[in-house]
């Protein structure tokens, strides 16, 4: 293949993973912005969100469609619950001091894993996609004739995979809808901005905790559905998404979900494309170099306020 | 209307309030006076359950109130005016109303009487808290306590910094509100601003209440400034 061919096809895997690496990274920047718990589980949410789905898909057999669209809706609701319960349970009781809550959450990785291990065992599973009709892509080209169109061998995306493009766009304004317009999002930017003010105007900041952090994971559990028919669902496919999340959440500033959008697209392409043109090894390389790098010379990310 | 009797609180292990014992009426103005560190902000977070209290008790009107979870205490009606305004910085000056006024589920009219009394945050409604000036951010930061239309209303160091245009206009404020019932408990540093407006003085000093007095039976001993005050 020719070599825009062959970028635009890198960058249209690059926006895919982009896509499930925002809502991944949205949960994990929610919950620090919030909560102030840096989530060591996060990955973990995200695994069993895809765990969630294979099993819910399996359970109701039948067409592919309908289970996916119950997973779509119950996987996350139930790793949201899992998680809210996990925060009563456990953040709670350490008083989400920062340093407990890192080991805290740390535990929770190896409990989910272990467990998933146990009941879900070691081989991965694959999703069968709703739909996934393959769709040729026109690239054009100047000949003796002038411009034309014409349809490279192999530039191609699936219908699936736009559509989780798409989920991944109505999810981000979904979530910021909520956040600046609703009453809930009142009350989370009330708490995130100062916990104790808000609770001496009656805001039950345990409570909205508990909620924050069932989001979250919700949130990973919602990108993992989507990426899990491109994907097998398997019970160590957490630790990229948690790297990936962290990376992404340090580059844009930590809490700042509008940062956390623009560097989840920033790290999610250059992941792709340099995937595709060199390895994977050197976009994590990359990625890595550049998050010392924003430490370096701007330790708040590209969107985090200054500390005071 | 609220009573504490004997409270003892402390920051993690740092005990601060040591059987401190105080009570104000419907319509009384109490201030507060001491050094910096005697108390007189704990006793506010202690009251708002903000800090946790370790022995005493506390009442409003006659119901128990101890240890109420810190969301609870508000909603019983009782408005908080931080040291420092502690406002919502990043959000607009009518979300932060709203934060007050869901606090007791109040709508529009007590929002219009709040606004009616400070025209001048009408004006500024769209704009981000952390914009105004700090008479603006004062008038805020009273204002979002109103929204909750309080029985009692405690204020700490509300001129702190503030102009004397703005001093007034805070005076008047809790004047009014003193007129309309609601019990005022008032820190405040400045001696000429607590002996225009508190009905009762308590001197706060090492967690105690150490005296109580009327306004003019300060103006007649001023050794009592020097004893607890210090200046």
């Amino acid at each position: 293949m020719e070599f825009g061919p062959h970028l635009m096809l890198a960058m249209l895997e690059g926006l895919v993973q982009a896509s499930v690496l925002t809502l991944t990274a949205l949960g994990l920047s929610l919950v620090f912005g919030v909560m102030r718990v840096v989530n060591v589980a996060h990955g973990e949410f995200y695994m069993l969100g895809a765990v969630l789905a294979w099993w819910v898909t399996t359970m109701l057999g039948g067409n592919p469609a309908i289970g996916f669209v119950v997973a779509l809706v119950v996987a996350p609701l139930l790793v949201g619950l899992m998680a809210a319960a996990a925060d009563w349970l456990v953040l709670r009781r350490v008083e989400y001091d920062p340093e407990r809550t890192i080991v805290a959450t740390i535990g929770l990785l190896y409990i989910i894993q272990q467990v998933t291990l146990m009941t879900y065992g070691p081989d991965a599973h694959p999703v069968t996609p709703p739909f996934n009709t393959r769709l040729a892509l026109p690239w054009y080209e100047f000949t003796d004739a002038g411009f034309q169109i014409y349809w490279p061998w192999g530039l191609s995306i699936t219908s699936y995979k736009l559509f989780v493009i798409a989920a991944a766009i109505v999810t981000c304004l979904g979530l910021w809808l909520l956040m600046a317009r609703s009453k809930i999002g009142l009350i989370l930017r009330a708490t995130q901005l100062d916990s104790e003010t808000a609770q001496a105007f009656g805001i039950p900041v345990e409570r909205v905790f508990a909620l924050v952090f069932g989001m979250g994971a919700a949130l990973a559990a919602l990108g993992a559905v989507l990426v899990v028919p491109i994907q097998q669902a398997h019970y160590l496919m957490g630790g990229d998404p948690l790297l990936l999340s962290f990376i992404v959440v340090i580059i844009g500033g930590l809490g700042s979900l509008r940062g956390t959008v623009v560097a989840a697209i920033l790290i999610g392409m250059s992941d792709g494309i340099i995937s595709v043109f060199f390895t994977p090894t050197l976009a994590k390389m990359l990625a890595t170099l550049l998050v010392a790098m924003v430490l370096v010379y701007r330790p708040q990310g590209l969107f985090g306020a200054k500390p005071a | 209307m609220l009573e504490l009797h004997d409270i003892n609180a402390a920051y993690g292990k740092v005990q601060v309030l040591h059987g401190l014992s105080l009570n104000v009426a419907a319509g009384e103005i109490l201030c507060l006076l001491g050094r910096n560190g005697a108390g007189k902000s704990t006793t506010m977070k202690a009251i708002m359950g903000l800090v946790p209290i370790s022995a005493g008790s506390m009442q409003l009107e006659g119901h128990e109130i101890t240890g109420l979870p810190a969301h609870r205490v508000p909603k019983l009606g009782i408005g908080y005016i931080p040291q420092g305004r502690r406002l919502f910085a990043e959000m607009t000056v009518a979300e932060n109303l709203q934060i007050g006024l869901m606090t007791r589920g109040k709508g529009g009219e007590v929002r219009e009487r709040v606004l009616s009394m400070f025209p001048r945050l009408r004006e500024r409604l769209h704009q981000r808290a952390e914009t105004l000036s700090g008479g603006e951010q004062q008038m805020l930061a009273t204002a979002r306590a109103l929204c909750l239309e309080p029985k009692v209303l405690l204020l700490d160091e509300p001129t702190e910094g503030l102009q004397p245009s703005m001093i007034s206009l805070i005076r008047d404020v809790v004047l009014t509100l003193k007129e309309q019932g609601v019990a005022i408990i008032l820190v405040e540093q400045r001696v000429d601003a607590v002996l225009e407006v508190a009905d009762r003085i308590v001197f706060v000093e090492n967690g105690r209440d150490a005296m109580t007095v009327t306004p003019d039976e300060l103006r007649a001993d001023k050794g009592l400034l020097q004893r607890f005050v210090g200046v």
